[in-house]
């Protein structure tokens, strides 16, 4: 299968390199109410309930929730080697800053292009924050 | 972001790995934020929590041999002697608190483990520049005694304690302190608890911004003050208000907006107070125990809760407990308020709070509470919210409704 490579620009906020499948959510997450033992999204009305946010990279608005429950469930995740592999949000606020520090989790924001435009749950991405480059690779039919 | 000689080096690891660990989370939300350099702060609240990822860090920390170069408070964990006597605390659990509240003491913390710390243990003054995490601190030191913090994490606030220094931005540059929403207040506040639901109601309606509040008609004292900023800081994400007359950074209106009055406006009347009430009214019939403190009760609630339960008997199957700090219970103790209460059989205690795992004990029970923001950090099946007179009652009834 053909596919097409799309690099981006972006603003590095905790360094690191990630890659893996991409997992897209427009809604804000708060990673304390994921399965800390498989990473699937417990949050019952949430868009991604059900799903699995372990080893992908993560494309989402931004955090929410409380700073002990937000830091804590990411860092159980990264305890059980399950957290994202990088993360890409739009807007940054402390918690999710101070969360993916913690846990050792790339995080990068201001893509040239909107991510939610560009970036399709399963495309292949690779971030690299230290560049300050995104890679994505999408299928091309 | 602009970096001293001196920053650069700690950054490097020259002054350690604990103080290298600090500037570097502290240089990672300065970049985020497009913050131009460090800032000066002169005191600190770390929001400690006993929990894994706060372990983390505060070890992390403390093993590379940093120390808090500043005023740094600690919010509550809990007495794992006291519990475990009382309730079967999981072992691991328990580690993970024992070994909390060690590492905090070694990074030289003060070891307050209270959620009211500007009330005794680490008071800011007008105008400093300060990092204070914790829901009712954060918005407390901005609006009440106009000091300046942002909606600090715990780990922030304990790395600008150890490096002495914060980020510039957000709250602390003065054009971000302005008000965000014009709040009608058309209800005539009564008590703490009035406050308690305003501030519930105001967070869950804008999420977020730095509110105005007018047409208070009465000056709020220190706990109505306190509760608004738990409780709206809970339901919502606000660091700072502004009520014209009452708060100190603003005397005005357009004061208040710096002279740029939105037209966004909002009206809260008796209505959605009675509203916001019900919604919290989740059961009722038997109750198991009484949860009061959330924030941590001032001497003042104490002796309220004490002279509500002056020569009464808490019904036997209601446990009563009121959370505070150990400075207050000191003086509640010496007044002789903790005798009073524990006459009626309820317990006041300390460096304690509802969201610690030491309340196992009543994961499957139904209270009560006079805090929405305690019953929303329940570990317990259900929590019914009403004024402190309320639970007195119900505690002595057995039941509520």
């Amino acid at each position: 299968m053909k596919s097409l490579e799309i690099a981006l620009k972006c603003h590095k906020i905790i360094g690191g390199y990630g890659e893996g499948e991409a997992l897209v959510s427009h809604e804000p997450i708060c990673f304390y109410l994921t399965d800390p033992k498989t990473g699937i999204v417990r949050e019952r009305s949430h868009e991604l309930a059900g799903k699995n946010l372990a080893n992908k990279v993560l494309v989402f608005p931004s955090g929410k929730a409380s700073s002990v429950v937000q830091i804590d469930g990411l860092f159980k995740l990264a305890s059980n080697n399950i957290a994202p592999k990088a993360m890409i949000v739009k807007d940054v606020e402390t918690v999710l800053i101070v969360s993916a520090f913690i846990a050792k989790v790339p995080l990068v924001d201001r893509l040239e292009m909107d991510p939610f435009e560009v970036i399709r749950t399963d495309d292949f991405v690779k971030v690299d924050a230290e560049k300050g480059i995104v890679k994505i690779t999408k299928p091309v039919s | 972001m602009y970096l001293t000689k001196e920053e650069e080096r700690i950054l490097h690891g020259e002054l350690g790995e604990g103080t290298q660990k600090a500037l570097e989370l502290l240089v990672a939300i300065g970049d985020a934020y497009d913050a131009e350099k460090m800032i000066p702060i002169s005191r600190a609240h770390a929001a400690s929590s006993g929990q894994e990822g706060d372990l983390h860090f505060v070890e992390l920390l403390a093993n590379g041999g940093a120390h808090c170069k500043v005023p740094t408070s600690t919010n509550p964990v809990y007495d794992l002697e006291y519990f475990g006597n009382l309730f079967e605390i999981p072992k691991d659990e328990g580690e993970v608190a024992r070994r909390v509240m060690e590492a905090y003491k070694r990074v030289g913390a003060i070891l307050s483990w209270s959620c009211t710390p500007y009330m005794a243990e680490n008071i800011p003054l007008y105008g400093e520049t300060v990092a204070f995490s914790e829901s009712s601190a954060t918005p407390y030191v901005n609006s009440v005694i106009g000091a300046r913090t942002n909606r600090e994490a715990a780990q922030s606030a304990l790395a600008s304690g150890v490096i002495g220094k914060t980020p510039k931005y957000g709250l602390h540059i003065k054009e971000n302190r302005k008000g965000t929403r014009l709040v009608n207040v058309k209800v005539a506040l009564k008590d703490e608890f009035d406050y308690t639901l305003l501030g519930y109601y105001l967070g869950k309606r804008i999420g977020y911004g730095i509110p105005v509040l007018v047409g208070i008609s009465r000056r709020p004292n220190m706990e109505e003050l306190i509760n608004f900023c738990a409780m709206s800081n809970t339901s919502g994400a606000i660091s700072m208000f502004y009520m014209p007359g009452f708060t100190v950074e603003a005397s005005s209106i357009e004061e208040a907006f710096q002279g740029d009055i939105t037209k966004d406006k909002i009206t809260v009347t008796d209505e959605e107070l009675k509203q916001t009430y019900e919604e919290l009214q989740t059961t009722s019939g038997k109750i198991d125990f009484i949860m009061l403190g959330c924030p941590h009760y001032t001497l003042r609630q104490v002796e309220e809760v004490a002279r509500l339960l002056n020569g009464k008997k808490i019904h036997d199957g209601v446990s009563f407990w009121v959370c505070t700090s150990a400075t207050t219970k000191l003086l509640a103790e010496r007044i002789g308020y903790v005798d009073i209460i524990e006459k009626a059989g309820g317990h006041v205690v300390v460096d304690t709070c509802i969201d610690e795992p030491c309340w196992i004990a009543y994961k499957d029970k139904v209270g009560m509470t006079d805090s929405p923001k305690c019953a929303y950090y329940r570990r317990f099946k259900e929590a019914i919210v009403s004024r402190l007179q309320d639970c007195t009652e119900a505690a002595v009834k057995g039941r509520w409704g």
